[in-house]
């Protein structure tokens, strides 16, 4: 921190008022989800923005089951879940070739990899959509999983490849020279000396499968994943906030709770993946 | 990465292995990679070229495409959706020096010892790890005519708004959500960079009695050149294609299209509108946008290489 004089002091003290406002409207919408979760529909429209009088878990269980959520909450844990690990699979094995391994049109590939990045879903939503239908992934779960893998890849293959970069000279050429056995090398060596790596990527690649709505709405087009049914419910259920709250509850709770553990790695990952497409 | 680092003079003989390796390691290494190769041809690469081909037809989703040279296009000059949507992006564009000095300035702040700084720092990004359906649908409630937003107001004598139902104030209220959202993700850039700037500098200028806003003109702002242009390409890139799901939840591109940008167009002219054609050319003028943004990134990369 740049030590600041009195008088700086001073106008700092000045500014901590609007930030302290702005930072309030920053966990307004946790209060907001909360408090009319707990509200029923009743007690919702006499008093929209007061503290709940008696609390109930009503909406919860019917966003739940009567809501469907269940189901979408396991469809989100499964292609979340499915992708993390597809993505951190394919990063680290493309990473060690890239970083460590020699060959041919090397970097010809990395840059092709990196260069997909402009190529967001959206620029190629109907040929795309096109390519799931004729590959018969049209609503599969294996076929969102491959769709998040593909459009959230090239950030990971970039970290993965400058993080084994940057790996010891000796012991990337001890891996190079054991030869044959390079799918050992991978498993034994790089796959633990990248935890770092790998652990923000998974909690970064987590956030954003977790969070996705477009790709989903256009893959699992009858089935349904979370942030998609949340969406619907905002839909149909336009007057009823409470449940609607209860149903936003649910829905963020996994993502929350990954922000409280992980805070650090995740500040300092979106950092460095602020560029991911 | 560089192999000329690894060939050094006197392992020369084995230069020839370095630079392309052994046969089972180049069977392997492209085993490796092959998975993140496939992945991006066959769901972006190819689309890519597969979408500029289908840009050109008249494609309906069945049957078959009859090619249609620039018609996709020349009819989108007399679309007024399309039109619509290419003036709400350049008001969103028009916006981005607040996307920009907002976060800078408190990251300022907040490097400078500002009360509670820690703690702004760790809520501000907190809005930024929520799904854009989160932050929608809540806000959907919020800037409702009898909402919370307009209740606020209200104590201060200001007349409500319908912020979402209102053609005048639908896109202003989008663009403000994005920006409430993830105004922490630059900040956090900024942070970063801020810890680069000369501590001594600062210090000196204290000491001969500058103001705060003196050190900011001459020491900070200067020095953060780099990180400012850098953020103001990855927003660009983020108001182009990631407010497909704010769009959805909050606005839905109206009314009318009052909030419609083209990323939502392409989308409902694909599926709710069953034009997959022309979407695929609407899609192709958001790759122009996207092709002179990268254009611009990568002039800016060259040149701060060079100093």
């Amino acid at each position: 921190m740049a030590a600041a004089g009195k008088k700086q002091k001073r106008v700092l003290w000045i500014f901590s008022v609007p930030m302290a406002l702005l930072a309030l409207s920053c966990v307004y919408p946790v209060y907001f989800a909360i408090n009319n979760a707990l509200k029923d529909n009743r007690g919702y429209i006499l008093d929209r923005f007061g503290l709940v009088q008696n609390p109930s878990l009503d909406n919860f269980f019917q966003a739940w089951t009567r809501s469907n959520l269940d189901t979408y909450f396991i469809n989100s844990v499964i292609t979340t879940v499915g992708a993390v690990l597809l993505l951190l699979i394919v990063s680290s094995l493309a990473g060690f070739a890239l970083a460590v391994l020699r060959f041919p049109m090397r970097k010809l590939i990395f840059i092709v990899i990196l260069a997909s990045l402009m190529i967001p879903v959206q620029v190629v939503l109907v040929p795309f959509y096109q390519t799931i239908v004729g590959l018969g992934l049209l609503n599969t779960r294996i076929g969102l999983i491959i769709s998040y893998t593909a459009f959230f890849l090239p950030f990971s293959v970039y970290l993965m490849t400058s993080f084994y970069a940057g790996l010891p000279r000796e012991l990337v050429e001890a891996a190079r020279i054991d030869g044959a056995k390079l799918l050992q090398v991978w498993w034994y060596v790089m796959v633990p000396m990248g935890k770092p790596a790998l652990i923000t990527l998974g909690i970064l690649n987590t956030l954003y499968c977790w969070n996705d709505v477009l790709i989903s709405l256009l893959v699992l087009q009858d089935q349904r994943t979370l942030m998609v049914g949340i969406a619907a419910l905002r839909g149909e259920y336009t007057t009823n906030v409470p449940l609607l709250s209860a149903g936003i509850v649910l829905a963020a709770a996994p993502i929350v709770i990954l922000y409280i553990i992980f805070q650090r790695q995740i500040v300092t990952g979106i950092a460095v993946g602020a560029v991911k497409g | 990465m560089s192999n000329a680092a690894t060939a050094q003079p006197e392992r020369k003989k084995r230069t020839k292995l370095e630079l392309s390796g052994s046969k089972a390691e180049r069977r392997f290494a492209f085993l490796f990679v092959l998975p993140a190769v496939l992945l991006v041809l066959v769901f972006r690469i190819v689309p890519l070229i597969w979408g500029f081909v289908l840009s050109l037809t008249n494609w309906r989703g069945l049957g078959e495409a009859e090619f249609i040279g620039l018609d996709n296009y020349r009819q989108m000059a007399a679309d007024p959706n399309f039109h619509d949507s290419m003036v709400n992006t350049f008001v969103l564009l028009a916006t981005l020096p607040v996307w920009i000095m907002l976060p800078m300035l408190l990251a300022i702040l907040i490097h400078q010892g500002v009360p509670g700084g820690k703690l702004f720092r760790a809520v501000y990004f907190f809005p930024a790890v929520l799904s854009s359906v989160i932050v929608g649908s809540i806000f959907n409630v919020v800037l409702r005519f009898d909402g919370s937003f307009n209740e606020l107001l209200g104590w201060f004598g200001i007349n409500a708004v319908d912020w979402l139902g209102n053609s005048n104030t639908s896109l202003f209220s989008l663009i403000g959500v994005q920006l409430w959202a993830t105004f922490g993700m630059s900040l956090l850039i900024f942070l970063a960079g801020l810890s680069t700037v000369s501590q001594e500098m600062l210090e000196a200028a204290r000491l001969d009695g500058a103001k705060l806003w003196q050190t900011w003109v001459f020491i900070i702002i200067p020095s953060l050149r780099p990180i400012i242009e850098f953020v103001a390409v990855v927003t660009t890139i983020g108001v182009l294609t990631n407010m497909f799901g704010l769009i959805y939840v909050l606005t839905a591109g109206g009314p009318g299209t009052s909030s419609t940008l083209p990323e939502f167009l392409i989308w409902l002219e694909q599926g709710q509108l069953n034009r997959p054609g022309y979407a695929a050319a609407i899609s192709m003028v958001l790759f122009a946008f996207m092709g002179g943004i990268a254009y611009l990134q990568i002039r800016i990369m060259s040149r701060n290489a060079n100093l």
